[in-house]
């Protein structure tokens, strides 16, 4: 537990690094560092991304699974771990 | 009285008065009676006397001839006097009661229906057709005997009535009520009625609709396969458990225990592992630039530099809580590699306090990846080759201890203690070996008592085997003058490829060519340094060759047949570590406590370091340094706590020119003979001036 809580506040305390959320598997935000409004939003909408991008890997080879996704953007890169239960979302500037 | 009696005399004196008084009349002609009355009525008793006298009443008037002769004209009119003249009705229309004008002035005195029908009307023609009216009758017994003829009709009727019900044979019932009706006609009455009747009710119940769910559900591919997955684990697991049925009781209990731990702490351990790449794709992006220079950055002005070359600094480890301990052990890992561990402790023996084994990997470098705080201070460490989990480590305080980087918990699976022959000095050395013949994971141990032992991981024991005491050979050497039990291992290095050969630094500067098989005494000893060898390394391709490093500021490379050293370089400061390079028999890396590395390579140059430079700050002493096994980087641990990485630039890592378009041959025995060339151009000068 307490390992998790430090990993997440040190990846909170890199550069860039605009906010962590942890979203469980019905896409509810269950751990955020972001305001209330984005964090609905963000978790909301990348839920539905996540779905849509596992769906298409598990269509093409049911075997296979979605491990990451990694979006690059103008302004920040968002950075998604989908695990079973719960998944990860990381947003970073990495110009900062 | 009077007005029956006014009356009564109108009506005898109309004819007399030839015409009838209106009600006005009379009453004024009593008027004047009256007063005629006063006048004569003496005369009354004479008109009584005289019966065909006219009686006047005493109140009539006289009236005198002309008055009398007086003709009064009436006219009677059909008003009725008895209709009222004030009826009013309420008009809408004018809101407002009006009086009507027209009233009924119509007055019925006597109204009596005829019997008689007219032989051709349409009602006698009705009355014929039933039959039942007799020709002769019709225009006479109708009109003069009615009370005859009703009974009459009525019997006939009764008697149609019964004909009709004659018909139908069923209503014998209704024929038996008819009789009693019969009897009396006229007093008869129907009299009927009702017996109160239940009152109807409405019952009704409703049951409980049935539970009703919505259920959608897309069927991709993945979600069948899925689906199948499931149902075949179930299965096996119905079949496990069937197997186990009779096991079960104690698998219940252990199982009950880590459910409840999962339950608690699932939250937010599931994510661990999402959280530890995320933590590294953070740290990619921040350190990118560094990122693509360990990969791609090729130093170009190697090209203008002849034959020497840089270092390239990329990552820095550091951690906090390890900041006042000095890195006493750099080990990569040989399976993985961007994984290495480093030692911390100290080598200040008047602050020696805790310890700590961390390992760092390249892909998150400002984070250990595990961290075991220990209570001694860490001098030495190994890790396994084939199974890099297993670390080796030998503290300040003589314990040798096993850590296992899977098992949770801070303590290490297997540590000497006192019973099990631990050393009583600190440990300068542990290195793994083979397995042994029961396939035991075992390693070696060199302390500063004197011995080396050989430690084997029996189950949960760590087994010991002293294999050498370097006490007693340090008498038997050749400078016998040294008293016996001072000397003191301080490295060692087991050859490649002969198992048992392995070589000892001492702290005297000795090192011992030994065997595993013979604990008794040394295969050969060389004199090589005049203070204590820090490092004992064999080369990695040819199998005669090992370097070694001192306090004495120098670095010697020998042939281990040979008691001389075949090179000799002074680095003008306290050597604390050599390594040779992976990748190339000529190359190796050493740090000197002045903070520089020195790279060498002698296939370029003989004499002098092809790489000299300080890569920390003033005052900071390198401690170790290591080369990774196959990217071209080495790291330098100092006596800060830090671990820097530098990458070799190309003239470091030079092969050797190809010649006229030839494939270059490689591999080691190519490297081997590099080496060898070298060592014959040593050696045919010295067997000449031999």
């Amino acid at each position: 537990m307490a390992e998790v809580e430090e990993t997440l506040k040190r990846i909170q305390g890199q550069n860039g690094v605009q906010g962590i959320i942890i979203v469980n598997s019905e896409g509810i935000p269950v751990k955020t560092t972001l305001d209330n409004p984005s964090t609905v939003q963000y978790a909301g909408l990348i839920h539905q991304l996540v779905m849509k991008a596992r769906s298409t890997i598990r269509d093409i080879d049911p075997q296979n699974d979605l491990t990451f996704l990694r979006i690059r953007s103008k302004k920040n890169e968002i950075m998604i771990a989908p695990d079973k239960d719960y998944f990860l979302i990381v947003i970073q500037n990495p110009s900062d | 009285m009077s007005i029956s009696n006014a009356a009564a005399t109108m009506k005898k004196g109309v004819p007399a008065q030839k015409a009838a008084l209106p009600g006005a009349k009379p009453t004024k002609a009593a008027a004047k009676k009256k007063e005629g009355a006063v006048d004569n009525s003496d005369g009354i008793t004479d008109d009584w006397s005289h019966g065909k006298g006219l009686i006047k009443p005493p109140d009539q008037l006289e009236l005198t001839e002309t008055e009398l002769n007086e003709e009064i004209t009436r006219i009677l009119t059909t008003n009725n006097p008895h209709a009222p003249q004030n009826i009013v009705h309420y008009s809408f229309k004018e809101r407002a009661y009006k009086p009507t004008g027209v009233v009924d002035q119509m007055v019925v005195l006597f109204e009596l229906e005829g019997s008689l029908v007219h032989q051709d009307s349409d009602e006698a023609r009705r009355l014929r057709a039933k039959g039942d009216l007799p020709k002769e009758t019709a225009t006479v017994a109708t009109g003069t005997e009615p009370d005859e003829e009703k009974p009459d009709t009525l019997g006939t009727l009764v008697e149609v009535d019964e004909a009709g019900e004659e018909d139908r044979p069923d209503s014998a019932a209704s024929k038996a009520d008819m009789e009693p009706k019969a009897t009396n006609q006229f007093k008869f009455s129907e009299r009927a009625s009702q017996t109160l009747n239940n009152p109807l009710r409405e019952r009704s119940c409703q049951t409980e609709p049935p539970s009703r769910s919505i259920f959608a559900a897309t069927a991709n591919q993945w979600e069948i396969y899925d689906a199948y997955v499931e149902e075949l684990q179930k299965q096996e697991k119905n079949k496990e458990k069937q197997k186990a049925a009779a096991s079960k009781k104690d698998t219940d209990k252990s199982k009950k225990k880590p459910m409840l731990m999962e339950t608690q702490n699932d939250d937010l351990t599931k994510v661990r592992k999402s959280a530890k790449i995320l933590e590294r794709m953070v740290h990619q992006n921040i350190f990118d630039d560094i990122a693509q220079d360990f990969k791609y950055f090729e130093d170009a002005s190697d090209a203008f530099r002849g034959q020497e070359g840089t270092l390239l600094p990329l990552w820095k480890f550091q951690y906090d809580k390890a900041k006042g301990l000095s890195v006493t052990a750099l080990c990569w890992s040989q399976k993985h590699q961007d994984l290495f561990a480093v030692g911390m402790g100290s080598y200040d023996f008047s602050k020696q306090g805790r310890g700590m084994l961390v390992h760092y990997t390249l892909k998150n470098t400002t984070f250990p990846e595990y961290i075991y705080p220990t209570d001694s201070g860490v001098l030495c460490l190994d890790i396994h080759e084939q199974h890099p989990l297993l670390v080796a480590v030998g503290f300040y305080d003589g314990c040798v201890a096993v850590y296992n980087l899977k098992k949770k918990g801070l303590e290490p699976v297997y540590k000497s203690t006192a019973k099990t022959g631990k050393h009583t000095d600190p440990v300068w050395q542990v290195r793994w070996q083979k397995d042994d013949m029961d396939n035991n994971r075992n390693f070696y141990s060199v302390s500063s008592d004197g011995r080396v032992v050989s430690w084997t991981l029996v189950k949960n024991e760590l087994v010991f085997t002293d294999i050498i005491r370097l006490s007693g050979a340090v008498s038997e050497g050749p400078e016998g003058a040294q008293q016996p039990g001072i000397a003191c291992g301080t490295a060692f290095d087991f050859h490649k490829q002969i198992d048992y050969l392995f070589l000892v630094g001492t702290e005297e500067g000795k090192i011992h060519k030994c065997s595993k098989t013979y604990s008794s005494q040394f295969l050969e000893t060389y004199d090589a340094h005049s203070m204590s060898v820090e490092a004992i390394r064999w080369n990695h391709f040819h199998p005669k060759v090992f370097i070694s490093c001192s306090s004495d500021w120098t670095v010697k490379i020998w042939d281990h047949t040979i008691n001389t050293p075949m090179f000799t370089f002074d680095l003008k400061a306290a050597v604390g570590d050599v390594a040779w390079a992976p990748y190339s028999s000529t190359v190796f890396a050493a740090v000197t406590t002045d903070g520089k590395v020195h790279v060498f390579d002698l296939s370029v140059n003989k004499y002098e370091a092809i790489c000299q430079q300080s890569v920390v700050a003033k005052k900071t002493k390198l401690t170790h340094i290591d080369f990774n096994p196959i990217h071209p980087i080495v790291t330098v641990g100092d006596d800060r706590g830090s671990v820097s990485s530098f990458k070799l630039s190309p003239n470091l890592r030079k092969k050797p020119e190809a010649k006229k378009g030839q494939v270059q041959p490689k591999g080691p025995e190519v490297e081997v003979a590099k080496m060898e060339e070298l060592l014959s151009l040593l050696r045919e000068p010295e067997h000449g001036t031999a």
